[in-house]
């Protein structure tokens, strides 16, 4: 049977919520920025003012500033942002409970059981954009098709407050001229390796013989052959669906540069405790400590370290994480940003070798302390209780990776 | 367009049983408060005049009808400059 899929795409969305709420901003150049203070100083969203401007996502302020000197740069609101994007939800919910997002400002609905009710896919996109329009005050663009990932390619091809229907009929016409970056899952490393073939477009993608592709891709390559040519079978998950969670990470960019041991310690606790305090609330607990580590000049390296006992305290990960940093960094220079993951994550009460040593009872102990730190925090506030030591750097001590993680696209194969 | 500004109100708010919520006089400030004759319409809507984005109330007031916004747990108008 053939399916009918949106992709719904919120235009500019951080810009166009700021711009809806301060009416005043509506005909100047925008940005949403990344604190500067904090140095994560870029751009995050653009509005349709500033972008022919040549303001782009990803750019430094100063960068931008110096296409558009007239830029208003604002600073990110996430609490905001994720509650529009929960009312636009709500809007998407009364006609799926198919509803797969990804990041905040996208999301695909399967509408193939709701066209009895509503009408066509296209009326169902139309009432959608109206609603959006009169609800939130803002526009989104939207994708029409029978699989998620041309309907996502038709919500690209005409922006703002636009809807594409992409069938049989004008496939090959919309989609074969567009580079082949358009494609999910086409990033840098692979429009390389297709462009060193002379594969530039998707048209050029779908017309390759699969063979060739995965010569030069692996498995990838069959999957993004099947994408080229409209066919993609993954189904748009459900509302309720909760997706089997196979790692916690938190990482940071430092307000200043991380110089020596010391404040890689401080760092790798207050992003541990995160994680810790994260994998409790999952009921879980990990086998896997991973560290990641970016200097400078941003060049970035990973180790990890498999546990002997599935642990969820903060204080044991912190520790394996700096000993895998101690290991394997020589402070060739300072450090920029840095993060802790905990993997192979079990479930918290499932069966454990006990030790015949003490440092069970030790665990078991620090364990509960922090349990009752998060019932403190929950409480009374983050900062509500701190570790002594985050008090000797207020500067780093005082970030909160828990709360004050930003929201990031999962993976489209359901990992992360 | 004559030019308006988002003014938060304090409002007098009359929970039924059923926990529904009425706005039942609006206190524009301490000359002018306004008794809410009947809520004409609830919906979700965005403010386009002064931003925002929340639940519209409808009101009639003294035989006309102006808007009442509620958004994010605070009352507000779009009032005249």
């Amino acid at each position: 049977m053939e399916r009918h899929i949106l992709h719904c795409d919120f235009n500019a969305f951080y810009a166009s919520v700021e711009a809806q709420r301060r009416p005043e901003l509506r005909n100047k150049p925008l940005a949403v920025c990344g604190s500067q203070e904090e140095r994560h100083g870029i751009v995050l969203t653009a509005n349709y003012i500033a972008k022919p401007r040549g303001v782009k996502t990803g750019m430094a302020i100063w960068q931008a500033k110096q296409y558009c000197p007239d830029l208003v740069v604002l600073p990110p609101d996430m609490g905001e942002y994720i509650r529009i994007s929960k009312l636009a939800r709500e809007i998407y919910e009364d006609y799926t409970d198919q509803i797969e997002p990804f990041g905040l400002d996208e999301n695909w609905l399967d509408v193939t059981g709701s066209v009895g009710l509503y009408g066509s896919p296209m009326a169902i996109a139309r009432e959608i954009s109206r609603r959006v329009k009169f609800e939130l005050g803002i526009t989104l663009s939207i994708g029409v098709a029978d699989n998620k990932i041309t309907a996502k390619l038709g919500s690209d091809y005409r922006k703002p407050d636009a809807i594409t229907q992409i069938g049989k009929d004008n496939y090959q016409e919309l989609v074969y001229p567009l580079p082949v970056e358009d494609l999910l899952y086409v990033g840098p490393a692979t429009s390389k390796k297709l462009r060193a073939i002379g594969i530039s477009t998707i048209g050029r993608l779908a017309e390759c013989p699969v063979e060739v592709l995965t010569r030069c891709l692996g498995k990838m390559g069959a999957v993004l052959h099947m994408f080229a040519n409209g066919r993609d079978i993954s189904p748009v998950q459900k509302s309720d669906h909760i997706p089997n969670v196979k790692s916690v990470g938190n990482s940071a960019t430092t307000p200043r540069d991380l110089i020596c041991d010391d404040d890689v310690k401080l760092m790798l606790l207050l992003l541990a405790e995160s994680v810790a305090a994260r994998m409790r609330e999952l009921a879980s607990r990990c086998t896997v400590v991973e560290v990641s580590v970016r200097d400078t000049v941003l060049h970035t390296f990973t180790r990890q370290r498999k546990l002997q006992v599935p642990t969820c305290s903060s204080t044991e990960i912190a520790q394996t994480a700096f000993e895998l940093f101690r290991a394997h960094y020589h402070w060739g220079l300072p450090v920029r940003s840095i993060g802790v993951r905990s993997a192979g994550l079990v479930e918290a009460d499932s069966g454990v070798q006990l030790s015949l040593y003490e440092s069970d009872v030790k665990r078991n102990k620090w364990e509960q302390i922090d349990r009752a730190v998060d019932t403190l925090r929950q409480r009374h506030g983050y900062m509500s209780v701190q570790r002594a030591l985050m008090l000797t750097d207020p500067q780093l001590g005082r970030i909160n990776p828990k709360d004050g993680h930003t929201v990031h696209p999962v993976g489209y194969f359901g990992g992360s | 367009m004559e030019e308006r500004k988002k003014q938060y109100v304090p409002v007098v708010v009359r929970f039924d049983t059923a926990g529904k919520m009425r706005p039942v006089l609006i206190e524009f400030d301490e000359e002018h408060k306004y008794p809410v004759d009947k809520i004409l319409d609830v919906r979700r809507a965005a403010c386009q005049s002064v931003g925002g984005v929340g639940d519209r109330y409808t009101c009639r007031i003294q035989g006309k009808e102006s808007y009442l916004w509620f958004e994010k747990g605070r009352w507000f108008v779009a009032a005249k400059r």
